[in-house]
């Protein structure tokens, strides 16, 4: 690890109790949430801080999760600083706000602990959820371990507040793996984080000047729609700058510098794997193993989806000779998941590509373990040598045929 | 309360040049709620007429900040106002006092956003929810609410060979939040501006959640003259559909008690959607509008220790 | 605060504010809604007793009161409804079709 710029407290604690500590440390103006698995301990946590006085933030308990997002644009249309958080079915249920959020520009950050959509209802692990809510606008930011976690909670609020980004962040991490598993990892002082992130001043709101007041959520006709759409775009294409230069002013005050993603022993490489989340953990673990064998493999693991950073990827990937793209989520119907259906369209038109197969595992919280990750890395070779060309289908790993 | 030369010198905080029907109710009703604020107002509208006539981009007919959301929460909309309100005044980053109303059509508030409603009223947000009740949804042309009345024709409940109307009673939104024994609910009228000016006076100043429901009648949809509008919600507090009281801190007072209702066919037939109720062979369906009318009233006045 | 929005139908996207705001509360007076009239309202000075009840009826704030006293129509916004001219207790306003002698 770099050296640190700053001084910082190692812990040991969950994921879930990270983010709520990462939120009290922020000790923003108002929270909207409602209680659901797997995010529900990050709930309770922030609860017992505001019950404490440790936080002031005005903690709105709502009846549901759609009233939890339309409290938290509100508030952030009202000028607060506002978070919240959920998971799976409540996502869901906030689907119809989330692009109401994200066309008001307004910079709600929400930790989303991902959960499998039902149905059948499932409380464990997928990325179903977040996924599901791809294309709403919102910036997607995905953690590994609870230190990224932590941190991408932290980093959120700057990205989201930025004067050229205005728009709300959504920062996930693995139902139970990383919600629930007690990690050591390290925190800052209250002091730096509430240096970091600043004070929060928007341009326009409800209560900062009413005497200039400003009408919020309009009925835009057919002549005013496309050009806020259009608008929305030019701002989420453009927050990737900011995603960096936020992130690289975290690295300077943490000494722990991420990307939009990171490329694990990709350099001379052959093939490789795509994958988010905490699965990255046991796949680093795989390479390690097959490079001991001989097995010239790399990965690539994407921390910001939202925006999708498909020119860096394509430059990242363009010279393997096969990737292998794992998504813990399906869109049924179509190609494969969605990291593989858009690093794939990535690529198209790199002059050199690899061959690219997709795969679908760990639905609803089934286990990954090494040898499902060994088996995509063992098909890349086959593919690599010519034994094999490369699937048209998805493979879904895991599951009982 | 002021008197309506002193509240003629208010500013008028909804322009003209909305877009709402002329004889629209939903207006009416909310100039009258406006001017009982006495302090900086903050308003929220769900989706509906009302938000749709009123900021057709780029114009807006609210002199004062504004909020639409979606349909079914404006009230957990500006739950969210209000929250961010307490946080930054507690925080020195505001001092001036202001107060905070939600609006939503009977759609918006008796159906999808009865949830967000009840949940805003029971976290105590001190914030007032108005109700302009027009009995069905206007905004989509005419289609049955929880709060049309039975027997009405509507897009979805039309007067058919077999079905005449609606074949439901009405919910009785008022009483439900009466039991929510939030400071202040009330029911009013438009027709009956005094009360209805008194009442949002009160809702204004409580500490914490009120609701008030005001009939606001939409021409449109009730197939009356425009000019009508008025003079059909005065009529719908004489026959006893709407009768006009407030729950104030759990006492139940009537504001309008008169000797005897007039029958509820004054207040159906000048109305398009009930002309099929008046057709030969319908008595049994106006007898029983009058029966729901008579009941819900005895129980009413029994509530507010009448008689 | 007045906020520009001429020709704001043929705006680069660039001009628009972020988030679709609309910047200038209460601009809707720019938009004409008397032409919608079929009826105009007239009023009658001298049986006019300015209990000022079509003022608080008015669905489009279109009667204008100075000093407590009924002043005007706002005819740029009156949509002729008549409901001012159906509540007035002294049958001081009266409606006339649009266009036609008043
Ligand atoms: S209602 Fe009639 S009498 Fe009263 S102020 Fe208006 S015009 Fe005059
Ligand atoms: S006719 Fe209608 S809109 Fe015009 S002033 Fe009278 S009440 Fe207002």
């Amino acid at each position: 690890m770099a050296k640190t710029a700053t001084k910082q407290k190692i812990v040991a604690m969950t994921g879930n109790a990270g983010c709520a500590l990462a939120m009290k440390q922020i000790n923003p103006d108002v929270v909207a949430a409602y209680p659901i698995t797997p995010q529900t301990t990050i709930v309770e946590e922030f609860a017992n801080y505001v019950a404490n006085g440790v936080v002031d933030t005005e903690y709105i308990n709502v009846e549901s999760e759609h009233s939890a997002m339309s409290a938290c644009i509100g508030a952030s249309a009202a000028g607060a600083r506002v978070m919240t958080s959920t998971s799976s079915q409540g996502l869901a249920l906030m689907w119809e706000e989330l692009s109401i959020a994200s066309s008001l520009r307004l910079p709600i950050v929400m930790q989303t602990v991902n959960r499998a959509l039902s149905g059948p209802i499932n409380i464990h692990c997928d990325h179903s959820d977040s996924m599901g809510a791809r294309d709403m606008g919102w910036i997607h930011l995905f953690a590994e371990t609870a230190q990224e976690a932590y941190d991408n909670t932290i980093m959120a609020i700057k990205i989201a507040e930025h004067k050229d980004v205005r728009l709300p962040v959504m920062s996930m991490h693995d139902g139970f793996i990383t919600s629930h598993a007690i990690d050591r990892f390290e925190v800052l002082d209250d002091a730096d984080v509430k240096k970091f992130v600043g004070d929060y001043m928007p341009k326009h709101s409800l209560l900062y000047n009413p005497n200039e007041p400003v009408t919020f959520g309009p009925f835009a006709m057919p002549a005013f729609y496309y050009e806020q759409r259009k608008q929305l775009r030019v701002a989420i294409d453009g927050s990737k700058d900011i995603v960096m230069k936020v992130t690289d002013d975290f690295a300077k005050l943490s000494g722990r510098q991420y990307g939009l993603f990171e490329e694990y022993r990709l350099d001379d490489a052959d093939v490789a794997i795509v994958v988010l989340g905490s699965t990255a953990g046991t796949t680093r673990y795989v390479i390690d193993a097959m490079r001991a064998q001989g097995v010239k493999v790399g990965m690539l693991k994407l921390r910001v989806f939202r925006p999708f950073p498909a020119e860096e990827i394509a430059q990242a990937l363009s010279k393997l000779k096969a990737v292998g793209v794992m998504d813990r989520s399906d869109t049924v119907g179509t190609l494969g998941g969605p990291v593989y259906v858009e690093t794939k369209a990535a690529l198209y038109n790199s002059k050199q590509r690899p061959a690219m197969q997709g795969y679908v595992y760990g639905l609803g919280g089934r286990d990954t373990g090494p040898d499902q990750i060994e088996t995509v890395i063992g098909d890349l070779v086959k593919v690599v040598k010519g034994e094999e060309s490369p699937r048209e289908a998805v493979t879904l790993l895991g599951v009982k045929e | 309360m002021a008197t309506i030369k002193e509240l003629s010198r208010k500013p008028e905080l909804l322009t003209g040049g909305h877009r709402l029907c002329a004889g629209c109710g939903a207006s009416i009703a909310v100039r009258q709620v406006l001017l009982g604020a006495n302090d900086q107002v903050i308003a929220g509208s769900a989706t509906g007429c009302l938000e749709v006539s009123t900021t057709p981009y780029p114009f807006s007919a609210w002199k004062i900040p504004f909020i639409h959301n979606a349909f079914e929460n404006s009230a957990a909309t500006m739950s969210g106002v209000e929250a961010a309100y307490q946080s930054l005044v507690r925080r020195g980053k505001i001092e001036k006092k202001m107060k905070f109303v939600a609006f939503g059509g009977d759609g918006g508030t008796y159906d999808i956003g009865l949830q967000s409603l009840s949940g805003a009223m029971e976290r105590g947000h001190d914030m007032v929810y108005v109700c302009y009740d027009n009995g069905a949804y206007m905004n989509t042309g005419i289609q049955r609410s929880g709060s049309t009345p039975f027997g009405a024709a509507t897009t979805t409940s039309p007067a058919g060979k077999v079905r005449p109307g609606k074949p439901q009673q009405r919910k009785d939104l008022t009483q439900i939040m009466a039991a929510h024994d939030i400071p202040y609910v009330a029911q009013a009228s438009i027709s009956h501006w005094k009360d209805l000016v008194k009442k949002a006076e009160k809702a204004f100043s409580v500490d914490g959640p009120a609701f008030i429901n005001v009939m606001a009648p939409c021409p449109r949809g009730w197939r009356t003259p425009n000019e009508m509008t008025i003079e059909i919600s005065k009529i719908a507090v004489q026959t006893g559909f709407w009768p006009l009281y407030e729950v104030e801190d759990g006492e139940w007072k009537l504001n309008f008690k008169p000797k005897e209702l007039k029958p509820i066919t004054d207040f159906l037939k000048p109305q398009g959607r009930f002309r099929h109720l008046f057709k030969p062979g319908n008595e049994h369906l106006l007898e029983t509008a009058q029966a729901e009318i008579d009941k819900n009233w005895s129980r009413l006045k029994k509530r507010c220790g009448v008689e | 605060m007045k906020w520009n929005i001429k020709d704001a139908e043929h705006w680069s996207w660039k001009k628009y504010p972020e988030g679709a705001l609309i910047l200038e509360g209460g601009n809707a007076t720019y938009y004409k809604t008397g032409g919608w009239r079929t009826d105009k309202p007239a009023w009658d000075e001298k049986k006019c007793t300015q209990c000022l009840i079509c003022w608080i009826s008015c669905p489009d704030s279109s009667i204008i009161v100075k000093d407590e006293k009924w002043d005007s129509f706002d005819y740029d916004h009156c949509k002729g409804c008549g409901i001012c001219a159906k509540v007035c207790p002294a049958d001081a306003i009266s409606m006339h079709p649009e266009g036609g002698e008043e």
